[in-house]
């Protein structure tokens, strides 16, 4: 500390022993400033586990209240792409950390290879998103009651065969899909189902009113397969929620199948919420890397000073650490 | 640093700051993580019906990932040689965020009769204003 005073000025090549540039004046030794640097960030980790705690509890509730619907809607992720963004995050950790080591080792060159390869990764995590969410847009699966709005005209929600899509803008898509279906519950579901052949538009009408898609009359009719309580009939309430076929090719988009549970689009509202900040961390973990990437083509880090590529690598870590919880999570129920 | 009785590499333990570790073990972390993933995606299709333990799954897989993200934060993030502070705020935050969930979820489970109680009248009532 003695020494520190006679550095005021900003000229400190002749001083570089005592105090390297990198060394801000207010720190004693390197070491110092360091370990400072390193308990802020893990600090700043902390809020983030703590930002998506909120998240994370939202899913616990939803999920512990209503199985069934993530049961329902998991089926409309793809493990592949999952899996192979899991493998990809853990790949550019790999390389991330690997390039931390450079940084420490001095190796500019290893440094470099290592933050390109790792942003490379990122960029690939990214495409697969995107891939995913626009397969999703495109299909008509948005979070929030939009999922029950009509779907675009090209979607597959609209089949070929299916003359009142086209025809009948609110009307549902599942419209006598689902009459048939519920033709063949007990009696107490037939009563309203019986409405629905002969007067199609009429039993709808309610889902005309976008700000009141849950009065669905398929979505009454999928009352026996919600939770407990979502019935009068104690014994449909009782019948468990089955998945009829896994393979996600043999389903029928949610607004057509006749047995979706009531308030599917929730799984999706939770998933483009995490996922999706999720997603803006790796935008903001590339930016830390291309910034990274900056300064070591700069030859800014050294094996004195490697501080930002070690908190970089931290963040890219955390990011990492949070899909893989989000994956078997969404992706493996 | 230099005391430190885990040192790997051939780092230049001279300069002091921070853990340096070797490509060895990150690669050693990142194979283990890779497998771990591939049990994961298996341990699903799992069947434990039989036992009467559907949501069995789940738990598993997300033991699995716990294990992966200890992985993680002690090679990666050099939290196995890092200053004990700096896990024990990471623990913390977990600590907390467990704490939240599980009482949120408590509360949600204790009131969920009384939502239905709500929820069957005003359901039943919509389905007897539509045409028969």
């Amino acid at each position: 500390m003695s020494t520190l005073p006679a550095h005021d000025s900003h000229d400190a090549h002749g001083h570089d022993h005592d105090h390297p540039w990198y060394l801000a004046h207010h720190w004693e030794n390197p070491k110092q400033q360091f370990e400072a640097g390193k308990l802020g960030m893990w600090l700043f980790l902390a809020t983030e586990v703590l930002l998506f705690g909120g998240l994370f509890c939202a899913y616990s509730v939803w999920r512990g209240n209503h199985p069934e619907l993530f049961k329902y809607g998991s089926q409309f992720l793809e493990t592949k792409w999952g899996a192979i963004n899991t493998c990809v995050l853990i790949l550019s950790s790999l390389t991330m950390a690997w390039g931390v080591t450079c940084a420490q080792k001095g190796q500019r060159t290893g440094l470099i290879v290592c933050l390109i390869l790792t942003l490379m990764g990122a960029a690939g995590f990214m495409v697969i998103k995107y891939i995913e969410y626009s397969h999703k847009f495109h299909e008509g699966y948005f979070p929030g009651l939009k999922f029950y709005d009509t779907p675009p005209e090209h979607s597959s929600y609209w089949g070929t065969h299916d003359a009142h899509g086209s025809s009948d803008g609110h009307s549902l898509g599942a419209g006598t899909e689902t009459s048939h279906a519920v033709g063949t519950a007990p009696a107490v579901e037939a009563t309203h189902a019986a409405a629905a052949p002969t007067e199609p538009v009429a039993a709808t009408a309610p889902a005309a009113d976008p700000t009141m898609p849950v009065v669905e009359l398929p979505q009454f009719a999928q009352a026996k397969i919600g939770p407990a309580g979502l019935s009068s009939n104690a014994e449909l309430v009782e019948k468990p929620f089955e998945l009829t076929e896994r393979h996600h090719a043999a389903l029928l988009p949610p607004l057509k199948d006749p047995n979706r549970p009531l308030n599917a689009h929730k799984f999706f509202d939770i998933y483009f919420m995490m996922t999706g900040l999720h997603g803006i961390h790796v935008l903001v973990g590339m930016i830390v890397i291309t910034w990274l990437l900056i300064g070591a083509i700069k030859g800014k880090f050294s094996a004195d000073y490697f501080t930002p590529v070690d908190l970089g690598g931290l963040y890219w870590h955390i990011v990492d650490l949070i899909w893989i919880f989000l994956f078997p999570l969404f992706y493996l129920i | 640093m230099a005391h430190d009785p885990h040192h790997h590499g051939s780092d230049h333990a001279a300069h002091g700051v921070g853990h340096i570790v070797s490509p060895k073990i990150l690669i050693a972390t990142a194979v283990a993580l890779l497998i771990l993933t591939g049990l994961t995606v298996m341990s699903v299709r799992i069947d434990f019906s039989e036992f009467d333990l559907n949501e069995l799954n789940i738990f598993v897989a997300l033991g699995i990932a716990v294990v992966k993200a200890s992985l993680v934060c002690l090679f990666f993030m050099h939290l196995r040689w890092d200053r004990p502070f700096n896990a024990f705020m990471l623990v913390v935050s977990l600590a907390l965020v467990g704490l939240f969930i599980s009482f949120a979820m408590t509360d949600s489970s204790e009131y969920q009769p009384e939502v239905q109680k709500v929820v069957t009248p005003t359901i039943q009532s919509e389905l007897d204003q539509l045409p028969k």
